[in-house]
């Protein structure tokens, strides 16, 4: 396997992995029933791509379990804390929006195993963002603590989001290759939607500050140590085991 | 032998949808010399591999154990790929089949066939489900979603 790729794949894959990790601690925790059963479908959604990529870039159970943080890819964005519901959702609707545009354009990719991959998530992940959409729009534009809690949020998620349309060498010839998407090409798609949503949820779009970086070169925030402390305890503890 | 195989397959139940057969459900895409050849519904689902497990027993008492399974994801599988056998059933158990509408929030009552529903919630007891309410005779049912 070219490493370029490999290591492709796994941004890709960490990304849904980390993400999926996340959203299932809200399993038996949500505000409402319904919520419960959304969060644990998205996060279930994000995990079978996880496994879909990370096979693309080796041993799916390997790379999950016995990769320490430093080895771990993804962005910084979905390595954050559920915080409260609106965090949770802040963090959903920058990157499902980012997501479902990447995947599309995956879709077309001369790697015909991301291709197929991204071609069957997209449709999952554009279900993703409408809900995403939807919640952004119903906290903004609800109630004085929801409003309030919805600007907080976006506050603390905006900061991760240029990271999304970074390049660097590793990706470049990729991207030569029409084998992965040039994330830049994304961004004035992104901003339009997201724009539009904070417009529909009345909220205005959070002043530009100094983003924060890091996640694809493996510099982690302190959060992600005890996401995986978390999601690789049983097959460290015990290793080989079997369900 | 394709044929017989598929009629084999469908004695297969889905283990989430227990109503239709893994060949109702659109997900066995074909049967080659030495395969049966299927596509995962969602990614995550959890049933893929137990509906490996329930094809492959199924092959072996058929008397098809040099057949493989091969798992392809393209094309992606879409509801519209369900048989119309598979849409009969599925109102039959009380899950609105899917269909293709001006709003994804609009659905007809399994029950009362009333079109004057609401959405509860887009995402339900399994990946591919939503669930709905019926305004009519006022109980709540499973749609299954456009995808």
């Amino acid at each position: 396997m070219d490493r370029a790729l490999s290591d492709y794949a796994m941004r890709l894959g960490d990304d849904s992995l980390i993400l999926g990790q996340r959203l299932s601690e809200w399993c038996g925790h949500a505000p409402m029933l319904e919520l419960d059963l959304s969060l644990a479908n998205i996060g279930l959604d994000l995990v079978g791509q996880a496994t879909h990529f990370l096979m693309l870039a080796g041993d799916a159970d390997r790379l999950a379990f016995h990769r320490d943080v430093l080895d771990f890819k993804n962005c910084l964005l979905v390595e954050q804390p559920n915080g409260d519901f609106a965090q949770t959702i802040a963090r959903q609707f920058l990157f499902s929006n980012w997501q479902e545009l990447q995947l599309r354009e995956l879709s077309g990719s001369a790697n015909e195993t991301l291709a197929s991959i991204a071609a069957k998530a997209v449709k999952e992940v554009s279900y993703h963002a409408r809900f995403a959409n939807e919640w952004v729009v119903r906290l903004g534009d609800g109630t004085d603590e929801s409003r309030a809690r919805m600007v907080q949020a976006l506050e603390w998620m905006w900061r991760f989001g240029d990271e999304l349309f970074d390049v660097d060498a590793q990706l470049d010839p990729l991207i030569a290759e029409r084998i992965a998407v040039d994330p830049r090409e994304l961004r004035a798609e992104w901003e339009a939607r997201v724009t539009k949503t904070l417009a529909q949820a009345t909220l205005d779009v959070p002043v530009p500050r100094r983003g924060a970086r890091g996640g694809r070169m493996g510099h982690h925030s302190e959060h992600l140590g005890h996401l995986l402390a978390t999601m690789q305890f049983l097959p460290r503890a015990y290793p080989g085991t079997v369900w | 032998m394709k044929a017989h195989v598929l009629q084999v397959l469908a004695h297969v139940p889905d283990p989430e949808v227990p109503c239709l057969s893994v060949v109702d459900l659109g997900i066995v895409r074909d049967v080659t010399a030495d395969a049966v050849v299927i596509t995962p519904t969602y990614t995550g689902c959890p049933a893929t591999l137990v509906i490996e497990q329930s094809i492959r027993a199924e092959l072996d008492r058929a008397g098809y154990a040099h057949l493989g399974i091969k798992t392809v994801l393209s094309p992606p599988w879409t509801t519209d790929w369900i048989s119309d056998e598979g849409h009969e059933k599925l109102r039959a158990f009380g899950i609105a089949p899917p269909h293709h509408s001006a709003r994804e929030e609009d659905a007809i009552c399994p029950r009362c066939t009333s079109t004057h529903t609401e959405m509860i919630s887009r995402f339900g007891s399994t990946p591919c489900k939503a669930l709905h309410r019926c305004l009519a005779c006022g109980e709540p049912f499973d749609k299954f979603k456009c995808h």
